[in-house]
């Protein structure tokens, strides 16, 4: 029998789980493969809807569904904690003391959010990469009364590149409903040279911001924070006053791959080949998501497109030949919406080949967000799109 | 006169090549954050900016431009984390 353990209940874990099943289905009913997916909590989590939480009204408990509700039935779940991979021994080391064996193992560990990496963040910054944070900024933004919002980011890589430019747009729109714009000034800083990273989607972004009066800082990358004298300080050494901070916290990889060996430290990124999407050249470890150490954005589309990919990759190692069809090889396929704020957005698309070329903010762009967020559930973890 | 050549060793490549988003020059500054001081890194890259973005950010921050190429079909930087 033919052991594949899948290590993450995410985008990329629970699709890459589906996909599997369904394609191997018959081996599976033949007892000849056995697909197991394990999960710390065994809930499956939305996290681009934290966002929400903090500016559109969003829910925690909404953004949540048990895994088994989300994985087709031949799939076993179990609710456990890798803690460490024995290569040697094709095994897996759970909190419990389980001890699991592989065959395949695909890695959609995700990212971790590490806030205490930098001093006195905990204390000073709000930010919305949980759903506790995202109600705590939603609960600072309730007592600003006007002052100076700075928004900035602490650390690189984190989820979802567009986010905090996103807030930045969405935060003065706010303000300015509530009547609170003419007391406020709003910074934005931009860790480079000019407010976003795509240059397309920079000549959009930068009139916005200028539209808006939002201040852009650009090549502000957030290094310390002062508590005393309420000002943050930059890795190019400048330094910028606030009354609401809000930062992007710094992302890790798991540290348990760090002590098994497969990614290095301290980032913990596993080293992941750019189109088989194998982990160091071994030809049985897959990883996808944010998982990776791709120049890509760590986002849930990333790994949607991945999925496949991963699928065709250990059917292949199955059947004892090279993968094929259209999920032979990942070409670095995103696809991401961005909100421009006042209920306009726009859609990011690209390869490695092929740079975004975003059309122009509108309705329906924003709506396709939304729509999209309140379907997730229903389509993307199943595999129906 | 002597010439005195510094061979730097590059201590980290980063394949950013087709990156778009984060891009290069975040992948850069991604690399500088998690090495030591002294420490080198090749960044390749086949985004045409990225050779006119990196030098302005590794002049700003104060780290030292070794060296910027242009090989088969992308760009290679060279930089050294100063502090």
């Amino acid at each position: 029998m033919d052991r594949i353990v899948i290590l993450g209940g995410g985008v990329g874990g629970t699709l890459t789980a589906n996909l599997l099943a369904r394609r191997l289905g018959d081996r599976i009913a033949r007892g000849e493969v056995d697909i197991t997916l394990i999960d710390a909590q065994g809930a499956h989590v939305y996290q681009p809807g934290f966002m929400y939480i903090a500016m559109g009204g969003e829910r925690e408990e909404r953004l949540s569904r048990p895994e088994r509700s989300l994985l087709d039935a031949p799939i076993n779940l179990i609710v456990d904690t890798a803690v460490r991979i024995d290569e040697a021994a094709r095994t897996i080391v759970l909190a419990s003391g389980a001890i699991l064996p592989y065959d395949y193992l695909v890695l959609a560990t995700g990212s971790r959010i590490v806030p205490e990496e930098i001093p006195f963040f905990t204390q000073e910054a709000r930010h919305f990469y949980t759903g506790k944070a995202a109600l705590e900024l939603r609960h600072a933004l309730d007592a600003f009364a006007g002052g100076r919002v700075v928004i900035g980011i602490a650390s690189m890589p984190y989820k979802c590149p567009p986010a905090p430019l996103e807030v930045s747009f969405l935060i003065e729109a706010e303000l300015r409903e509530r009547g609170l714009r003419e007391k406020s000034e709003v910074h934005f800083c931009s860790p480079i040279g000019r407010a976003f990273t795509i240059e397309s989607v920079s000549e959009v972004a930068t009139p916005i911001l200028e539209q808006k009066g939002i201040e852009l800082h650009t090549f502000f990358n957030v290094e310390a924070i002062d508590p005393e004298r309420k000002v943050i300080l930059s890795l190019e050494g400048e330094e910028l006053g606030y009354d609401l901070l809000i930062l992007v916290p710094p992302h890790r990889g798991q540290q348990f791959l760090i002590d098994s060996g497969l990614a290095p430290a301290p980032g913990g990124w596993l080293p992941t080949d750019r189109h088989t999407l194998q982990v160091g050249g071994r030809p049985n470890v897959f990883a996808l998501g944010d998982a990776t150490d791709l120049p890509l954005s760590k986002a849930g589309s990333t790994a949607h497109f991945e999925a496949p990919v991963v699928v065709e990759g250990i059917i292949a190692g199955l059947e004892g030949r090279a993968p094929s069809g259209k999920h032979a090889s990942y070409e670095g396929r995103v696809m991401c919406f961005f909100e421009v704020g006042d209920g306009k957005g726009t859609l990011l698309r690209f390869d490695y080949e092929h740079p975004p070329k975003p059309p122009k903010p509108n309705a329906l762009w924003h709506l396709g967000k939304i729509v999209f967020n309140k379907t997730y559930f229903h389509t993307v973890p199943r595999g129906r799109v | 006169m002597t010439a005195i050549l510094q061979v730097e060793t590059v201590t980290r490549t980063v394949d950013a090549r087709g990156s778009f988003c984060p891009g290069p020059l975040m992948e850069l500054i991604r690399a500088i954050r998690e090495s030591q001081v002294g420490d080198v890194i090749a960044v390749r890259s086949t985004d045409k900016g990225s050779k006119l973005d990196i030098p302005k950010w590794v002049e700003k921050a104060g780290h030292r431009l070794v060296s910027l190429d242009a090989r088969e079909g992308y760009d290679e930087i060279v930089v050294q984390k100063l502090r």
